[in-house]
């Protein structure tokens, strides 16, 4: 199969690599840049699992070829918290909120919930779980990540 | 920094995880963020039909993509092909239905693995699957246990001679007698649909040949020493040449980290090409290969007398277990069977489980196994004679209810030929508790109010009993250091519920050091040298009884020599950080250094318990059906579960409402179902659905600690399942009540509803 040379920045580190131009996305953050806080849950796009920001905006990484993403900025899960390790507010009340269980869905549901907490507001339980609801957690049952939200929310103003 | 005065509250405190962090920032270790130089990628080629013959197997165009290592039929295989075994739960004849790792002449289910390709990327092993010819010659495929012993219907394993796997047959009292004298009998068929654990990593196993021609295997889960005891002898080595590696785990549910074919295959091909080999299942293979579990049929019916009081339960059962018995043998219908009479004095009893192979993706267990289906009938029976003697439901469950004075209460069942003993409860208390604190009355004025047209509002009660502790022992060794950290090497394993962080509040607490100086270690062979894992909620009980014992023992033995060397009674000294002092006299102490020589203090200890335990619970729902569309709102739901002891509360809420929306799931959305020709016709997301956020109820939740179990040190009884446990009876409880009209069927799909509130109208 013919390959194609692409650039792709991802945390601020530009990965410069031979692929096959039906390389996913995921595939590429994981086992071309190695950041594999990325999963993969169901290549088809409903589970949320791989869900990544391109310029600013989450996006699904398995329904996205990795040649798309030539020229944007990616940012994964791996960037959130500080370089000291202090962890992003969301992360923080992930924590604290007993948010996650097995953690595989938890970079998704991050990296889904971390622009929305940008807009820096209050936000009713409806909106919360409406934001959620692209996100699948086997887990939880969802009632903790919400109140993560809540909660992130809540320090963020 | 915690005290050692503090730390003996650890337990029972909502600390948070130890497991975290790693989970937050990305810096986990799942099986497919794990590589080994060099790896070869494995791809699975999979039946495409329920049931057929193979004629031929044609690997030549595969092998002729220079990116493809090696194709693996079951021609390579040692032959006679093993076996994949039962580890537990066995009937007598079940062996002539087990699983090869790749199948020999016929296929007997879509999705069954017919041959594994090596290649050098994922990408080229699938492109290979494409390129291998399997000739088959289609069979009739068998689809309904209820047909399966029709004398009409082919036999799936004609060596076996029936499609009857096993059968369990268990009765107490005059059943007959007490169905003779009833003044009502309610009698049923119901039924509970195929789903299953679906957890959200998908299994993948990375495998390498070690020195001296052993072989280790990462992405081991659950039942870790098990499966080395299993794969050792299925590759013909001595057991302590097979390492296996558990790393984090994405879910496990019962589903995950039983031995499947794959757990074969893989360390199979890794030591036939000499390479690593990795592997990662896609969801349509999770949706088809994983045990599926949960789909049961039963014939039943209960009599009563006229003052409610209940006499006798009857029921007969089938059991879809698939193409072939997999490792838990008869477990799923067993815990049936021991379980169905609930939280119920019942002068008699008659239970048969008829457990059928069918030509469907072969069932296991899922989370509350065997208790799910069997709470769904015996809850809708109660609740179908409340409506027919006009009582309030919760009531007619009150005046049934073991009394507390009767514990231990011997059943009458039992689980693997145990006796089936609830080993403590006060099954009224909860329910008082349970009904107060979430409002039952304030539920009942709420359904009668009007909800406008097209809508009907319903309540639903479903008490149910669990069971905690299945296999009878644990084995733990906790070591403490100079510096004071301690390590907790234990056999219990982590499917993502947070087992580090309960054994360490529980290795804390009984050395009296604090939470944030422990840390667990578990799942690698190699460190662990023996294990029974984390299933049927037993992680806490059995290994945190073992971790206690471990670590008092070290406590002691640091303490009694610190006393010898101070000259002071061992009951005034504790350890705080790295010295021994004297309570209340910090400045009086022996630093650690002292009194351990170079290597951890270390003990061990291996906790056995014959008994199982039994927690109770209670789950409450209100609720609101659309008649036009179907569509169900959760109003309230609420669940009251009595877990003995909580190491962890928070934990434990979590187990709750993470079991629920499972349940829930069970309840209303998921069926892995089939057509007629044998296809999974639910293998994607878009098909199978998993509760979202916006189907899941904000849930209220009870937990007591009314009845600490009298089995185990801690008074522990395990908190996994209850969330699960009586969901789907709830549910079908509270849409038959808002309908008027019995609900027998699940999943409770807004057709059903539909369907239900027609019956209504036509009634």
């Amino acid at each position: 199969m013919t390959s194609r040379k692409v650039s792709i920045e991802i945390n601020g580190k530009t990965y410069e690599r031979d692929i096959e131009p039906r390389l996913l996305l995921s595939d590429f953050i994981r086992h071309e840049a190695g950041l594999t806080g990325t999963h993969v849950g169901c290549e088809h796009g409903v589970c949320g699992a791989c869900t990544v920001q391109m310029d600013g905006q989450p996006v699904r990484s398995c329904l996205t070829l990795a040649v798309q993403a030539e020229g944007h900025s990616l940012t994964t899960v791996e960037s959130l918290a500080e370089e000291d390790g202090t962890l992003h507010p969301l992360q923080q009340a992930f924590h604290e909120t007993h948010g996650l269980q097995c953690g595989f869905c938890t970079p998704g549901f991050l990296m889904s919930l971390e622009p929305l907490l940008g807009e820096a507001r209050d936000f009713d339980d409806r909106e919360i779980r409406e934001a959620l609801a692209g996100n699948l957690c086997r887990c939880t049952g969802y009632q903790n990540i919400v109140a993560a939200v809540r909660l992130a929310a809540e320090r963020m103003q | 920094m915690v005290t050692g005065v503090e730390a003996e509250r650890v337990v029972g405190r909502s600390l948070w995880r130890k497991e975290d962090r790693r989970l937050l920032t990305g810096g986990s270790c799942f099986v497919d963020d794990f590589e080994r130089p060099g790896a070869l990628h494995a791809a699975i080629l999979r039946s495409p039909h329920a049931h057929a013959r193979i004629v031929e197997i044609d690997a030549t165009a595969a092998l002729e993509d220079e990116r493809v290592v090696d194709v693996v039929t079951s021609d390579d295989l040692p032959h006679p092909l093993p076996r994949i075994p039962m580890r537990m739960f066995r009937i007598d004849g079940m062996e002539r239905l087990l699983q090869s790792p790749l199948a020999e002449g016929v296929v007997r289910y879509s999705g069954e693995p017919v041959a594994v390709v090596l290649a050098d990327s994922r990408y080229a092993a699938e492109d290979a699957l494409e390129l291998i010819a399997v000739a088959y010659e289609p069979l009739d495929a068998l689809l309904d246990a209820t047909a399966a012993l029709d004398p009409e219907s082919p036999v799936l394993h004609p060596e076996a001679g029936t499609n009857l796997a096993g059968e369990i047959h268990v009765s107490f009292g005059d059943v007959d007698a007490a169905f003779a004298e009833a003044d009502l009998v309610v009698e049923e068929r119901l039924y509970s649909q195929r789903h299953g654990a679906v957890p959200m990593e998908p299994r993948g196993l990375v495998a390498e040949g070690a020195d001296g021609g052993g072989v280790t295997v990462w992405g081991a889960a659950k039942v870790v020493h098990t499966n080395r005891r299993i794969l050792a002898a299925l590759l013909g080595l001595p057991e302590d040449r097979v390492r296996l590696v558990e790393l984090d785990v994405g879910g496990g549910f019962g589903g995950r980290g039983e031995f499947y074919p794959e757990d074969f295959l893989i360390p199979f091909c890794a030591l036939r090409a000499g390479k690593p080999v990795s592997w990662t299942e896609d969801r349509e293979e999770n949706l088809r290969a994983l045990n599926h579990s949960r789909e049961q049929t039963h014939d039943t019916a209960i009599a009563l007398r006229a003052d409610g009081t209940l006499l006798a339960l009857r029921d007969r059962f089938y059991f879809n277990t698939g193409a072939y018995v997999r490792t838990h043998g008869a477990v799923v219908p067993n815990m049936s069977v021991a379980l169905l009479p609930g939280p119920y004095r019942w002068g008699a009893y008659d239970c048969t489980a008829l457990q059928v192979v069918t030509n469907k993706t072969p069932a296991g267990t899922y989370r509350a196994p065997g208790r799910y289906e069997a709470n769904f009938v015996r809850e809708r029976l109660l609740d179908i004679a409340a409506h027919r003697l006009d009582r309030d439901p919760a009531d007619l469950r009150r005046q049934n209810l073991i009394p507390a004075s009767e514990m231990p209460y011997e059943v009458g069942t039992h689980t693997d030929n145990h006796p089936v003993v609830f080993d403590s409860g006060d099954f009224e208390l909860l329910l008082d508790k349970g009904l107060q604190c979430f409002d039952y009355e304030e539920m009942l004025r709420w359904r009668a109010a009007d909800p406008g047209p097209g809508r009907r509002r319903g309540v639903g009660v479903s008490y149910f009993v669990e069971k905690s502790g299945i296999a009878r022992w644990e084995y733990a060794r906790v070591a403490v250091g100079d510096d004071g950290g301690a390590v907790a090497y234990v056999g219990s394993a982590s499917v993502g519920q947070g087992v580090e962080t309960v054994l360490a509040q529980v290795c804390a607490e009984a050395l009296g050091i604090s939470y944030d100086a422990v840390t667990v270690s578990h799942g690698d062979t190699d460190v662990v040298p023996e294990g029974m894992g984390a299933f049927g909620s037993r992680a806490t009980m059995l290994g945190g009884s073992a971790v206690a014992i471990a670590a008092e023992a070290v406590r002691k033995r640091l303490v009694d020599a610190a006393a010898e060397r101070l000259e002071a009674s061992p009951d005034d000294l504790i350890i705080e950080g790295d010295r021994v002092i004297a309570r209340g006299s910090p400045a009086v102490g022996v630093p650690l250094a002292e009194l351990i020589d170079g290597a951890p203090e270390e003990e061990e200890a291996r906790f056995e318990s014959p008994d199982m335990s039994f927690p109770y619970g209670l789950h409450l729902v209100a609720l609101e059906a659309d008649v036009e569309t179907g569509a169900l709102d959760i109003h309230r739901y609420a669940v009251a579960y009595d877990v003995g002891r909580a190491v962890n509360p928070q934990l434990v809420h979590g187990q709750i409402v993470g079991g629920l929306a499972q349940g829930l799931g069970g309840a209303v959305l998921e069926e892995l179902a089939y057509d007629a020709s044998g296809q999974l016709v639910s293998g994607s997301f878009m098909d199978y659905l998993l509760p979202t956020a916006g189907e899941m109820p904000e849930v209220r939740v009870l937990i007591t600690e009314d009845a600490p179990t009298p089995l185990n040190p801690l008074g522990v009884k395990g908190a996994g399942e209850g969330g699960t446990a009586a969901a789907g009876a709830v549910i079908a409880n509270a849409v038959s009540d808002a309908l008027g009209a019995e609900a027998t069927v699940l999943p409770l799909t807004p057709e059903r509803v539909v369907d239900l509130a027609h019956e209504r109208r036509a009634a």
